[in-house]
């Protein structure tokens, strides 16, 4: 599904150069679930920005579902990142002035799919999430977890190949984190959509099949759950 | 390009944000009521004057003889200078591309009476022309002919003011009756309006100028020659006067330099220079009013930034989601377009609202009658709304097409 071979990326900043990214390979078969580990610093949402065409990696070679991801427009790009990808973030970026509902069919929006149609569309996204009494509220009304699971909702409403989380459990307590990760493995096991999880936890990162450590901007451990 | 989905998310966010939008509008709103008064007044001046310009061919020029006032080949200053039938007939000749041609007689304000009824009016015996040249509307019967002139028949067209004053109003009553001018009686065979506003014109009976030199005067003797130019270019017109002039000069030995020896009226002349002024007048509403529009755009474009900026993580979202640039293009500057026209729109019906309002209660005077913002204007304030509405969203909406996902998203 993903298959990265000797990926570099270079930060300039005015003078400075930043060498974050030092020759990453990494092959994910779909329906894999993977954990990125790693210090702070060490380049893990940099890799996952470049794996979800929102920045452009120097060097090396990336293949998303047999396309290869290099030089593209920006509109090209953005095509590709709503049929394929779906994003989760640790500060969940719902758009604040649209209820639960309105956030979740935003993808299909960029899909030209009718608004009524999208709309029950995202009714079912929530319901699936048990959600569905909360679909009017603005997000500014739920909790963490509550915006959370919208978020997921958001990231599958396009029935993506793969979803992008980065660190979908660093601002939630413990309990509610293993709740976000019960769905995100209920997803993974019944719908086979391959996903790559940021986490600084241990408990997050073995209920993934697999674990990569990055150091230093390259990849020094493979560990299986 | 212009969906309702579109339109629903941009009538959502500006629900979201009320006063922002209501600030931006105003501006706008304001710019276009400024432009649609000053149009307006400008029009209700130029109306005024225009007024002042009727009755009378706009192409036509009135030769009258007066007194020379320069010495010329030996002959003395103060001479009169008398026009006939031959002077006439020279012009007629030697002039090229008038459509129509008139002598008249200035026989002045004199007594008329039908049966008990009388007054004095002003009799003016012309050629049958003279109604072309005047541009006087037939109501009744007929105005002068050429027979009336080859037989020199006593028959008169007379004013509608004449007939409501002799006959008291009853239109039927003045066709075919005799009327007294000068003791000398004359058919009434036409009445007709004249949109002139002097008592002179109102107040005025044509008669054949034939007729008028047998029975009052006995000689050729004529005071006035008039022409219109037809199609002539100013150009043209200028040289068909020019020409006149010395064809006049020539057969009356008096200086072609002479400004009293002939009196000329070119009308043409007067409405070259009124289209002049007001052509003037027009370009400096529009300078002030796109000036005052312009304020509004770059009003509406700040604000625009502004909220482009606020909405920077929004923007980002979206993009992640799968916006192209295009599409976030287009949800700015429909924004912006919305703004503008909307609020443009208020400004429009409000100006036009209040042009309506002077033109119905305030009495047309000399110089200002019907305010009025025609069709034209409204339209053409509707496209520069809408260009207007474009430009004040074009840097925004780049900016905000320019934002990149990661870098919004970082932003907390
Ligand atoms: N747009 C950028 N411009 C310059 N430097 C950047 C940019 N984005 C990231 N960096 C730098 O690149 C390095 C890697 O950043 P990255 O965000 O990938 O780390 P991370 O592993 O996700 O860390 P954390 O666990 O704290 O999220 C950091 O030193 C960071 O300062
Ligand atoms: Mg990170």
């Amino acid at each position: 599904m993903i298959n990265i071979s000797n990926i570099h990326k270079t930060y300039v900043t005015g003078n400075n150069k930043l060498h974050v990214l030092k020759g990453i390979n990494l092959r994910v078969e779909a329906g894999e679930m993977i954990s990125v580990m790693g210090a702070s610093g060490s380049g893990k949402s940099t890799l996952l920005n470049i794996l979800g065409i929102l920045d452009n990696h120097d060097h090396g070679e990336y293949i998303l579902n047999g396309i290869r991801i290099e030089n593209l427009n920006e509109r090209k790009a953005a095509q590709l990142r709503n049929k394929y990808l779906g994003f989760v973030f640790q500060s969940f970026n719902l758009v604040s002035f649209k209820n639960a509902m309105e956030n979740v069919a935003l993808p299909l929006y960029y899909q030209s799919v009718k608004r009524k149609k999208r709309n029950a569309i995202a009714m079912e996204f929530l319901e699936r999430m048990g959600l569905s009494e909360w679909a009017q509220h603005l997000p500014n009304e739920l909790s963490g977890g509550q915006k959370q699971r919208i978020a997921i909702a958001r990231a599958l409403i396009a029935k993506p190949k793969v979803i992008l989380a980065d660190e979908p459990t660093g601002a939630l307590d413990s309990v509610t984190s293993q709740e976000v990760m019960d769905i995100l493995t209920d997803i993974n096991k019944k719908e086979n959509i391959t996903m790559l999880i940021v986490t600084h936890e241990h408990d997050i990162a073995k209920r993934t099949q697999k674990t990569i450590r990055i150091t230093d901007g390259m990849i020094t451990e493979t560990v299986i759950n | 390009m212009f969906s309702i989905d579109r339109w629903q998310e941009i009538y959502s966010t500006i629900r979201k944000n009320k006063l922002r939008t209501f600030l931006t509008g105003f501006s706008v709103a304001w710019g276009i009521f400024m432009l649609i008064i000053l149009l307006g007044s400008g029009n209700g001046l130029e109306n005024g004057v225009k007024e002042e310009f009727k009755g009378g061919a706009m192409n036509g020029i009135w030769i009258s003889s007066g007194v020379t006032s320069v010495q010329y080949k030996g002959l003395k200053t103060g001479r009169e200078i008398k026009f006939t039938d031959q002077d006439y007939k020279l012009i007629k000749n030697s002039i090229k591309g008038y459509d129509h041609i008139s002598a008249r007689l200035f026989l002045g304000n004199v007594l008329v009476s039908y049966n008990t009824e009388y007054g004095n009016f002003f009799v003016s015996p012309s050629h049958p022309d003279y109604g072309y040249i005047k541009e006087i509307q037939v109501l009744k019967g007929r105005f002068l002919n050429q027979i009336d002139i080859r037989e020199c028949r006593k028959v008169a067209a007379i004013g509608e003011k004449v007939q409501s004053l002799l006959f008291k109003g009853k239109d039927s009553l003045a066709m075919e009756k005799y009327i007294n001018i000068k003791g000398v009686p004359f058919k009434v065979v036409g009445i007709f309006r004249d949109f002139g506003r002097d008592d002179s014109e109102q107040k005025r009976i044509y008669i054949p100028i034939t007729t008028a030199q047998k029975v009052f005067y006995g000689s050729n003797v004529i005071n006035q020659i008039s022409f219109t130019t037809g199609s002539a270019t100013p150009e043209e017109a200028d040289a068909m006067l020019r020409k006149a002039k010395m064809t006049l000069s020539r057969s009356h030995t008096f200086s072609p330099d002479d400004p009293r020896a002939i009196d000329i009226m070119n009308k043409s002349e007067g409405v070259r220079r009124f289209n002049a002024l007001f052509a003037g007048i027009r370009l400096f509403i529009w300078i002030i009013g796109i000036g005052t529009i312009i304020a509004g755009i770059v009003g509406v474009s700040n604000i625009m930034m502004i909220s482009v900026k606020e909405r920077t993580k929004e923007i980002g979202i979206r993009k992640t989601l799968g916006a192209t640039p295009a599409s976030i293009i287009m949800l700015i500057m429909q924004e912006a377009i919305l703004i503008t026209g909307f609020a443009g729109y208020i400004g429009l019906v409000l100006g036009v609202g209040l042009l309506e309002l002077i033109s119905k209660n305030m009495p047309p005077s000399d110089f200002f009658r019907n305010p009025e913002a025609n069709f034209a204007i409204a339209l053409g304030a509707t496209v520069l709304l809408i260009i207007a509405g474009g430009l004040a969203g074009l840097f925004p909406a780049l900016k905000a097409a320019a934002i990149r996902p990661i870098e919004a998203l970082r932003e907390e």
